[in-house]
């Protein structure tokens, strides 16, 4: 069982957390100004990395808080948790040297 | 207009059904555990900011500051707040909630906060025995044992895979607080839970 930190409530089971998808996807400015194809880039693309992935968990079976951690998506090692209005992580310095160049 | 008093005894709580296989359920021995539903139990949710002027006003009325950390529970004048997140708290009551509603929004002032009268959302089932940890480790992820969870703790976790507010009195003593709509479902669970607990009968340690 995979087990997951969260920032309010400490170490808990992979079941009582829902995943949200990549962090730092900003809601466009102006939306209406946006072509179809910004539009569909906004909604629908996202990253896919090989290493350390920034991303959205929901604790839904705990203080139902939202927070972003970094997780490697190799090992599943949670590098970082951190509340979701700061800035992500410097991830270099998370995983050390030989991973360095692997961020997304 | 309806007369308030026949309604209250209308009510039935979310184990009504289960009454008298709860009553009889309970094992006896060393490892003993009873249980019992606390049935229409005042509770009151409270969201506000707790660095907010509202939030020392709710304090002030509870008699006891809210709870800042995970499992944390203050106890005063017949109020419990079990913590629940970082801006959000569960109090459990002797008031009845009518007032303490009243009470609690007038203590918030004009800081944004929300009080909710939330008694009818769960009922309280009550573990009691030195079997009572032993019996929710069977189907609770967290860790029960008195080094990380003392004696009144409460947090939200699961038990038998499924959401509950998990309330530890003293060693003996667990409340486990399931949504009214879960609470056959957890109650029928703690007492298949309960059976193994039992003295082993006379027969069965001849035949062992």
């Amino acid at each position: 069982m995979l087990q997951i930190e969260c920032p309010w409530c400490g170490l808990r089971d992979e079941t009582e957390y829902k995943y949200g998808g990549q962090a730092h996807v900003a809601y466009p400015e102006d939306p209406s100004a946006l072509s179809d194809e910004e539009w569909a880039e906004y909604l629908f693309f996202r990253d896919n990395p090989k290493g350390p992935f920034a991303e959205r968990w929901v604790h839904t079976g705990g203080c139902r808080k939202w927070f972003n951690a970094v997780r490697d998506t190799r090992t599943y090692e949670f590098l970082a948790v951190y509340a979701n209005n700061e800035p992500r992580p410097d991830i270099s310095s998370l995983t050390g040297a030989d991973t360095a160049g692997a961020t997304a | 207009m309806a007369d308030l008093s026949t309604l209250q005894e209308l009510r039935r709580s979310p184990l009504h059904d289960m009454a008298t296989e709860i009553r009889d359920g309970g094992v006896t021995g060393d490892r003993a555990v009873q249980l019992v539903e606390q049935p229409f139990v005042t509770m009151v949710s409270v969201r506000i900011d707790p660095d907010s002027t509202g939030s020392r006003g709710i304090d002030e009325a509870l008699g006891a500051p809210l709870p800042r950390r995970v499992g944390e529970t203050s106890q005063a004048g017949g109020h419990t707040a079990l913590w629940l997140g970082p801006d959000e708290w569960l109090v459990v009551s002797e008031s009845d909630a009518e007032s303490l509603v009243e009470q609690l929004r007038t203590a918030a002032g004009d800081t944004p906060a929300q009080v909710v009268d939330l008694s009818a959302n769960r009922t309280v089932i009550e573990l009691t025995g030195p079997g009572a940890r032993g019996v929710l480790e069977k189907g609770c992820p967290a860790d029960l044992h008195p080094r990380s969870f003392p004696d009144g703790t409460a947090i939200m976790t699961s038990l038998a895979r499924v959401p509950v507010l998990l309330w530890k009195v003293d060693a003996d003593h667990f409340r486990v607080l399931p949504r009214a709509s879960l609470a056959q479902y957890v109650a029928a669970w703690l007492l298949d839970a309960v059976r193994e607990f039992a003295p082993a009968s006379p027969s069965a340690q001849a035949g062992a």
